[in-house]
């Protein structure tokens, strides 16, 4: 019997310091689910470096907690993000997921993780049906929603008078929400509406399309690899001088690397550009450059630092704590943090408000950046936030 | 749909067509003669542009890079072929298709470690950088006539190879009969090798060519890998000249399919469903072609003889 009782006082002792002392030095576990093979691994590194640059600012600690990443390659598969993300959850035991880049993976992760009682903080991907009528209360988005790149290109192509635009994005969902974006602000003629299938490389076809419709400007939604190579391939059939060239998600750091002189003075559509003039962006791109060989930091980067700086934020206002689901949820409600972009609130459906710019690719010594030509929007809503009931 | 429009996009089927065809052609060779099923035959069309884009940053000669990209493709090959595929020749298919999807995978996987996984690009040639004017309005780039240009010259250099000289009619032996080939004599070890070698050259020329239009990146040889194997299914694995005209027709159709589809669906339904269902379509087509030839010809469009 006193054997019995002194077992049953080992274990509630054991239970006890389990517990007990926890939060103060406990690791806060993250895990990051993002594109690091294939073609579009340079999107999924920027990602990855983003957050690992917002820890390492803040001297390995989010909220005053040391960090423990864990980090995983979905392959851009989404049966394979699910897996992953579930490994995260049982066996990491991880409180915040941030990730995924694409939209395709976002859908398929959003419920293992959220259900699995962690919070996802995407800084990328950010789907209408997510912002609207599923907006979920453990999801938050540090980017933007997927429309509001395209619907600033629209109305910029709108205000700058062009008369006949020809539009092409790839053969998925993401890219009949980019054309449809557009179309939401652009009232001109639309030459053709083309889509081509997802990974497409050679537009041969499509770029003799263009020039024999005679429109004055195109606009495209070419992501990575598919827009290195459009880009190129636009220059070289003699159209730059010809038609204006509007895109989104088509020429930023990430692919200008590849397209270099191709894409001068092409247009984009972004929420920030390395030059955007605030004093913690600058810290942040100089940071950025000198911890990865001098390469610019694109927008998966920014946004994955504000990710990292938003449950920084939140955690300070919970004290480090992460047990109290609602009591986290709320302080992540209120974007504690100075993001770097300036202006930044969450809407209801935990989608950010903020400001658009149209964005042009410049020479910057021996690189390619965008830089900002010109404010589309201020403190733009998302179109699919009124559909939200968050619970 | 003008006319001019017509003849620009068969251009460019040509184009694609003639850059199939480079990749084809060692593939057939390999698979016909030596029996073996490459996968990794994609993987060396990426090599080829990797080693150039190398070779161009150290000389900015494209000329000397192409050679170089050439000689080294095929040093390349030839080691492959001597630490792993040589092993290889006498297994099943099913052994040799997972042996050379591992070199897929760990070439992939190389190519991220040496060049990083950011793509990379070559830039055209200085004197062939320019358009050429086909009507008023409608451009068509030097380089993608070049290409054309080569494409058909190599076409011709290996129809003269195989039709006329030795080594020729012993791989044509060989693809038929090689126990017989054998047996009077003829190192077939060393045959194959130099098959193989050939082979691999190819592939990185058409790499080498197509860099400047492509993004050169990790990943690129695996879905022209796929289009090749249609092609050598469709023109009879082994025959040069199927190839040929395979790769020629799988060119035009899939161009052609992308170009017109939808202009073509618009007058039997609406325009917003015929946006929806041409690029489907249209994506189809070379695959609809493929079933097509193999329920009219199994062997294919041109079988080698004796198999």
């Amino acid at each position: 019997m006193v054997k019995l009782l002194s077992s049953v006082a080992v274990m509630a002792l054991m239970i006890g310091s389990a517990q007990g002392p926890a939060f103060a030095q406990e690791k806060l576990k993250i895990g990051v689910v993002t594109t690091l093979s294939g073609p579009a691994a340079v999107l999924g590194q920027q990602l990855r470096n983003g957050l690992q640059l917002a820890i390492k600012d803040n001297g390995g600690k989010l909220g005053g907690r040391e960090v423990e990443l864990f980090v995983q390659d979905d392959e851009l598969k989404p049966d394979v993000a699910v897996s992953k993300a579930k490994a995260l959850i049982d066996r990491d035991k991880v409180d915040f997921v941030v990730g995924p880049i694409f939209s395709n993976i976002l859908v398929a992760i959003m419920k293992p993780v959220t259900e699995g009682g962690a919070f996802l903080i995407s800084p990328n991907a950010g789907t209408s049906n997510f912002a609207g009528k599923d907006c979920n209360p453990h999801f938050f988005v540090t980017s933007y929603q997927n429309d509001q790149n395209h619907e600033v290109m629209g109305k910029y192509a709108q205000d700058s008078g062009v008369k006949k635009a020809f539009i092409m994005a790839p053969n998925y969902p993401a890219g009949k929400d980019s054309l449809a974006g557009f179309k939401r602000f652009f009232k001109g003629e639309v030459a053709d509406e083309v889509y081509v299938p997802l990974g497409q490389l050679d537009y041969s076809a499509e770029l003799s399309r263009i020039a024999a419709s005679g429109a004055d400007a195109i606009f495209v939604f070419l992501p990575g690899g598919m827009g290195v190579n459009f880009v190129k391939q636009f220059r070289q059939a003699g159209l730059a001088d010809k038609v204006k060239f509007l895109s989104a998600f088509t020429v930023d750091e990430s692919t200008l690397p590849a397209q270099k002189e191709a894409a001068l003075g092409f247009f984009g559509g972004a929420n920030w550009a390395p030059d955007l003039n605030t004093p913690q962006n600058k810290k942040f791109v100089e940071s950025y450059k000198k911890e990865h060989g001098g390469a610019i930091p694109a927008t998966y980067a920014f946004q994955a630092y504000d990710a990292g700086l938003l449950i920084d934020g939140a955690l300070k206002a919970t004290g480090g704590k992460t047990d109290n689901k609602d009591a986290l949820r709320a302080a992540l409600e209120k974007a504690p943090f100075t993001s770097l972009r300036g202006n930044f609130k969450f809407g209801t459906n935990h989608y950010p408000v903020q400001d658009f710019y149209q964005v042009k690719v410049v020479q910057v010594g021996d690189k390619f950046a965008t830089s900002i030509d010109k404010k589309v929007f201020t403190d733009y809503t998302d179109p699919h936030a009124k559909d939200c009931k968050m619970k | 749909m003008s006319f001019t429009l017509l003849i620009v996009q068969t251009l460019n089927g040509l184009q694609f067509g003639v850059l199939l065809f480079l990749i084809a052609a060692g593939l057939t060779l390999v698979f016909g003669v030596m029996d073996f099923i490459n996968l990794a035959h994609g993987v060396q069309y990426m090599l080829g542009a990797y080693l150039a884009v190398m070779f161009y940053a150290l000389t900015g000669n494209f000329l000397i890079a192409l050679v170089a990209a050439l000689g080294a493709a095929l040093l390349f090959g030839l080691l492959l072929e001597f630490t792993v595929f040589r092993h290889l020749y006498d297994r099943d298919h099913l052994e040799q298709v997972i042996a050379t999807f591992g070199i897929i995978l760990f070439l992939n996987q190389g190519v991220k470690v040496v060049w990083g996984a950011a793509p990379l690009s070559l830039p055209i040639p200085e004197i062939l950088s320019g358009t050429v004017v086909l009507s008023p309005g409608i451009l068509y780039p030097v380089w993608r006539l070049m290409i054309i240009g080569s494409g058909l010259a190599v076409a011709l250099i290996l129809y003269l190879l195989v039709s006329r000289t030795r080594v020729g009619m012993l791989v044509r032996a060989g693809a038929t009969h090689a126990p017989i080939v054998s047996a009077l004599g003829v190192d077939i070890r060393r045959l194959f090798m130099i098959v193989f070698g050939f082979g691999t050259m190819l592939a990185a020329f058409a790499g080498v060519m197509i860099a400047p239009i492509l993004s050169v990146e990790p990943g690129m040889g695996d879905s022209v890998l796929i289009l090749a194997f249609v092609v050598i299914v469709i023109g009879g694995i082994g025959s040069m000249r199927g190839a040929f005209i395979a790769a020629l027709l799988i060119g035009l159709v899939d161009t052609l399919g992308r170009s017109f589809a939808i202009d073509i669906l618009r007058l039997v339904m609406p325009p917003s469903p015929a946006r929806t269902v041409g690029p489907a379509i249209a994506s189809m087509l070379i695959y609809v072609l493929m079933a097509l030839v193999l329920y009219f010809r199994p062997a294919g469009l041109f079988p080698a003889k004796g198999r």
